[in-house]
């Protein structure tokens, strides 16, 4: 279980309070309007950002003071999830020897299989600035098959994409996160994302991070702040 | 292997060499260690008659012995000018020299039982005949000369020369010497930090007269048998400028430090002197020095400032020539 | 670990600059006071470091600009070329100077040809000529740097947009210049501010006095230590204040991460906008490139007069500007961000000459100060090359922390493996380039500092100003020249090798 007890943080006239529980292996998304914190939601998740109070705990752990690399969390930014001086092998290498020393050739023929299980067999020795957008947003996710953390945090790593490549990205997260039967926080501003993907939804507004609602329930019968967010 | 014997060999006979020859370590200004300085010459001549190692310590003379005080290595110090001997004076750290100072052939008394001279030349203004024909005859004449003829000096703040050349003012035009700078003023191409930038420039065809010596065409006469390089002399008279040596009076080689002195107003030294160091030999009679010196024009009047009288007026006349040059 | 060496790395620059000022105070038993003119001094200090800062950054934006958006044959080195006047030794620039802008010079032989009348460059505007001519290069580069750092995606969509000129130099060009140009600024009005030889020989008397040469008075002629203590701590001041304005000025964000393609610009293309851009680089390039050549046909003659002994110097100054080089980036790394630069600046803000005497006052009790002559030397110049590598490396190096800070957590880098993998390969480009101006920097520095001369272990600017006071002229040219290579011989290779592969 993933808890935010009474958390709180703020930040000039920014505020976001959370106090909410998400299960393991459950695809959530979260929703709500720009501005209101959903990144802010992650980032006190990934331990990118300090609570002014409350505690985060993983499985009873509490989590609030650990550093990013050691929480359980993999985590893919909106942009800047691959350096781009290093070719795709080293990118992702870096999920096994985080000191950046040599891959064990264990290590190389797992990073070359999960390049495999994306759909980059052979690329290994490009670098991102030579992929399509398509090509990079799956390296980046081939990455955290190699993070192997129970929880990935997604923020909105997709938006850039088409349609049908997002789908498609969407779909080929579905079964990275059942391999590894993580849970899944994707921020999307996208309600259809929210309603093809996730089996939870967790949304955001008005300062608040509201706890999690099974997804068709939500839509059915949406509250007046998704209703104000969906535009009617 | 066979490298490291040899190199353990070299490092065992210097050491010995350490320990049996005394050092003598001389503090000198930092041309004269130089290849084209005197240094290299009087470490061969003194290292045959003293069984001893000379060695040059190049760099800041008194700055850096007054930092030092009398935890100085130095035993004796060499290039030494009159505008410092107060100071150095002052602070005690030097020795009597002990020389017999009758064989000085100087265009002035000297009786300083410390500083021992042994070279002089005096300031002058150098120029070129190919590219000024006739040169101003007097300093007076210079003062009048239209204001299209150029002049380089140096500053009296940062260089010896330049400090020279504010007390030679100083003595020609007495209270008159703020007036004169002004007059001057309009001919200063500019003023340098140091001898070297001025001379360039002046070799370089950037100005018409250089603020240098006496004995500046001496070089270019000798070495480069050129004869278009004259010092202007002036009825006024020039101001003397001569280079010292001391020894100090903390020196652990008290004996080889004397024999140096000594060595200083011997023939050979000072027959080496004149083109060593490009100036005028303190102890040598004119007929025996070098043939381009001889052919030097010098000043029948020489000026000179008693180190008191210099320590008192040198303030006043930097502030003077300040004052005139800043309008 | 970062904080820490960050911390380090501050503590030795403090140590070193406070360091000795204390121990020169020390010695003089307190501070001492102005002397007479010495108020003048300070304003023209100030007033011809502010005019030179200004005009070399001005006009480095139109250079720079040009050299950013156009590519034609040589381009390479012509970049390289004209930094070339930044990396010489001052005298030899001077006369290099004096050559073209002289009495004598080609500009006065031109006019002359032409029936005009002939210009002076003796005088204030003749010091910021001079400063100009040592700083453009500087501003150029620093500034080209910056137009490099925008990334070409930034470009391709402002080309997209169909930006007019005007529209793109303020989407993209001004905010880059607002936070570029402060820095540029503060670095060459601390340079300027401790100007000394230049400042008399082209300053024409007087007239144009620097806090600095009242220093070197107080230091070498009057032994007056604690005047001298007292001007340098004002100077300290001037240039830490110089630098805090910069810090506050160019505080802007950058521009966030590219993917380092390489992408062709669209921008400035029409017939106008490549005539002005010819038209600057053509100026900067004469302006630069005329003193240059003169001090290499000066030095022809005089290469074949070198004796052992300069050789033998150039070997020193080799070695002494590669360990500077080492040193100097060891420094710079931790220090590259806006508090460190502020640290650095001490470095060049401090008058050399109280440096080397406080340094010698804590020496001296314990080693021999002739030992230490290059292992000083090379640590000064590492010191004093550090505001220049800081410049270089602060922007680029708070844009690959702010672009890259959270993946390296996520993934949970060591400090190694970010340094190895990251940074330094981000870095590359503006690592050459420090690299390449410290090691030109170090080779042409005037051996700093008197004190610890040694007599066998010269530097060849020292050689050349040895042979310029023994009447050697032409063989002093021909060492200048020698000089000339090597400095810029050194710069060309690192900054090379920091762009092997990548698009300047």
């Amino acid at each position: 279980m993933l808890r935010l007890e009474d958390v709180g943080f703020g930040q000039g006239a920014f505020a976001l309070s959370a106090d909410l529980s998400l299960a393991p292996g459950k695809r959530v998304a979260v929703i709500g309007p720009s501005g209101a914190g959903k990144s802010t939601l992650l980032d006190l998740i990934a331990g990118f950002r300090r609570p002014g109070r409350g505690r985060v705990f993983w499985q009873g752990r509490d989590i609030t003071d650990v550093p990013p690399d050691r929480r359980p969390v993999a985590m893919l930014f909106q942009e800047n999830n691959l350096f781009p001086h290093l070719d795709l092998m080293r990118n992702l290498g870096l999920a096994l020897r985080p000191d950046g020393g040599r891959l064990r050739a264990s290590d190389g023929a797992a990073v070359e299989a999960v390049l495999a299980r994306v759909g980059l067999e052979g690329l290994g020795r490009r670098r991102p600035g030579a992929l399509s957008g398509g090509q990079q947003s799956r390296a980046a996710l081939a990455r955290v098959l190699l993070q192997r953390r129970p929880v990935l945090a997604l923020d909105e790593p997709f938006a850039a994409l088409g349609p049908a490549l997002k789908t498609e990205m969407l779909e080929l997260l579905r079964e990275v996160a059942e391999e590894l039967g993580a849970l899944v926080l994707l921020v999307t501003h996208d309600p259809q994302d929210a309603q093809r993907f996730a089996e939870e939804v967790v949304l955001v507004s008005e300062g608040v991070a509201q706890a999690p609602v099974e997804t068709g329930a939500l839509f059915a019968d949406p509250p007046e702040a998704l209703r104000a967010y969906l535009g009617g | 292997m066979k490298a490291t014997t040899i190199f353990a060999a070299g490092l065992f006979t210097a050491g010995a060499a350490l320990a049996e020859t005394p050092v003598l370590t001389i503090y000198a200004g930092d041309y004269v260690a130089s290849e084209w300085g005197p240094g290299p010459k009087i470490e061969e001549m003194f290292e045959a008659e003293c069984n001893c190692d000379l060695q040059f310590k190049p760099g800041d003379l008194l700055p850096r012995l007054l930092l030092e005080g009398d935890r100085t290595e130095a035993d004796v110090v060499f290039g030494l000018n009159t505008d410092v001997t107060r100071k150095a004076r002052e602070s005690g750290l030097f020795a009597p020299h002990n020389v017999d100072l009758s064989p000085l052939t100087l265009p002035i008394a000297w009786t300083d039982e410390i500083f021992l001279p042994y070279n002089y030349g005096h300031t002058a203004f150098v120029y070129n005949t190919e590219r000024l024909a006739e040169p101003p005859a007097s300093f007076e004449a210079l003062l009048d000369a239209p204001d299209d003829l150029k002049i380089v000096i140096q500053d009296p703040r940062s260089s010896i020369s330049g400090l020279a050349t504010v007390l030679w003012v100083q003595t020609v035009y007495g209270d008159g010497a703020e007036a004169a700078w002004e007059k001057l003023a309009p001919k200063i191409l500019t003023v340098t930090k140091g001898w070297s930038e001025s001379y360039g420039l002046f070799t370089d065809g950037e100005a018409d007269m250089v603020m240098s010596y006496t004995t500046s065409p001496a070089y270019h006469i000798i070495a480069e048998e050129d004869r278009t390089k004259k010092a202007a002399i002036f009825p006024e008279g020039h101001y003397f400028m001569v280079e010292l040596a001391a020894k100090v009076a903390g020196t652990d080689q008290p004996e080889l430090a004397d024999q140096f002195m000594a060595f200083l107003l011997s023939e050979p030294f000072q027959e080496m002197i004149a083109t060593g160091n490009w100036s005028i030999p303190a102890a040598l009679p004119r007929e025996k020095w070098p043939e381009g010196f001889r052919e030097l024009e010098l000043p029948e009047k020489v000026l000179f400032y008693s180190e008191d009288e210099a320590a008192a007026l040198r303030e006043p006349a930097i502030e003077a020539w300040r004052r005139a040059l800043s309008r | 670990m970062a904080r820490l060496s960050a911390l380090l790395a501050a503590l030795a620059v403090a140590g070193l600059t406070l360091g000795p000022v204390a121990a020169v105070l020390v010695r003089a038993g307190g501070w001492g006071a102005l002397g007479p003119g010495e108020v003048q001094a300070l304003r023209f200090t100030l007033v011809q470091a502010l005019l030179s800062a200004g005009l070399s950054v001005a006009l480095a934006v139109p250079v720079a600009r040009a050299l950013a958006r156009r590519r034609f044959p040589g381009r390479g080195v012509l970049v390289a070329l004209m930094g070339a006047p930044f990396i010489l030794p001052v005298i030899v620039a001077v006369l290099g100077l004096i050559a073209v802008f002289g009495q004598n010079g080609l500009v006065n032989t031109a006019l002359r040809v032409l029936g005009l009348p002939g210009i002076t460059i003796y005088g204030i505007h003749g010091v910021v000529l001079a400063h100009v001519f040592f700083n453009l290069p500087l501003a150029v580069r620093l500034l080209l740097q910056g137009w490099l750092a925008i990334p070409a995606e930034r470009f391709r969509l402002a080309a997209s947009l169909g930006l007019r000129p005007w529209a793109l130099f303020r989407v993209l060009e001004a905010p880059m210049l607002l936070r570029i140009a402060p820095g540029a600024f503060a670095v060459i009005f601390v340079i300027c501010l401790s100007s000394f030889a230049v400042a008399l020989t082209l300053g024409g008397g007087p007239r144009a006095t620097t806090v600095e040469l009242a220093i070197y008075q107080a230091v070498r002629f009057e032994f007056d230590l604690g005047r001298a203590a007292l001007l340098s701590v004002i100077q300290l001041g001037l240039a830490l204040t110089a630098g805090l304005v910069a810090l506050r000025l160019g505080a802007g964000a950058g521009f966030g991460a590219g993917l380092d393609r390489a992408l062709p610009r669209w921008d400035g293309q029409g017939l106008s906008a490549r005539i002005t851009d010819a038209l600057w680089i053509g100026l900067a390039a004469l302006f630069l490139l005329a003193p240059l050549m003169m001090v290499v046909l000066r030095g022809l003659g005089g290469l074949a007069l070198l004796g052992p002994g300069t050789w033998e110097a150039a070997g020193h100054s080799v070695s002494v500007a590669l360990a500077s080089t080492a040193l100097c980036l060891l420094w710079a790394l931790p220090l590259s961000t806006r508090g460190g630069e502020l640290v650095g600046l001490a470095g060049i803000a401090l008058s050399p000459l109280v440096l080397g005497t406080g340094l010698f006052l804590i020496l001296r009790p314990y080693v021999n100060p002739f030992v230490l002559a290059l292992p000083v030397t090379t640590l000064i110049n590492a010191l004093v090359s550090l505001p220049f590598a800081l410049r270089i490396l602060r922007p680029e190096a708070e844009a690959v922390r702010a672009d890259y800070t959270r993946l390296a957590q996520a993934l949970g880098l060591t400090p190694l493996a970010w340094l190895r993998l990251v940074l330094l390969p981000r870095l590359r480009r503006p690592l050459g380039f420090a690299a390449g101006l410290t090691a030109a920097l170090s080779i042409g520095d005037l051996g700093v500092i008197a004190l610890f001369a040694d007599p066998d272990r010269a530097t060849l600017p020292l050689q050349v100003y040895r042979l310029m006071g023994s009447y050697q002229m032409e063989a002093a040219a021909g060492a200048a020249l020698l000089l000339l290579c090597l400095s810029f011989g050194a710069f060309w290779l690192f900054d090379r090798g920091g762009r092997i592969h990548a698009e300047t």
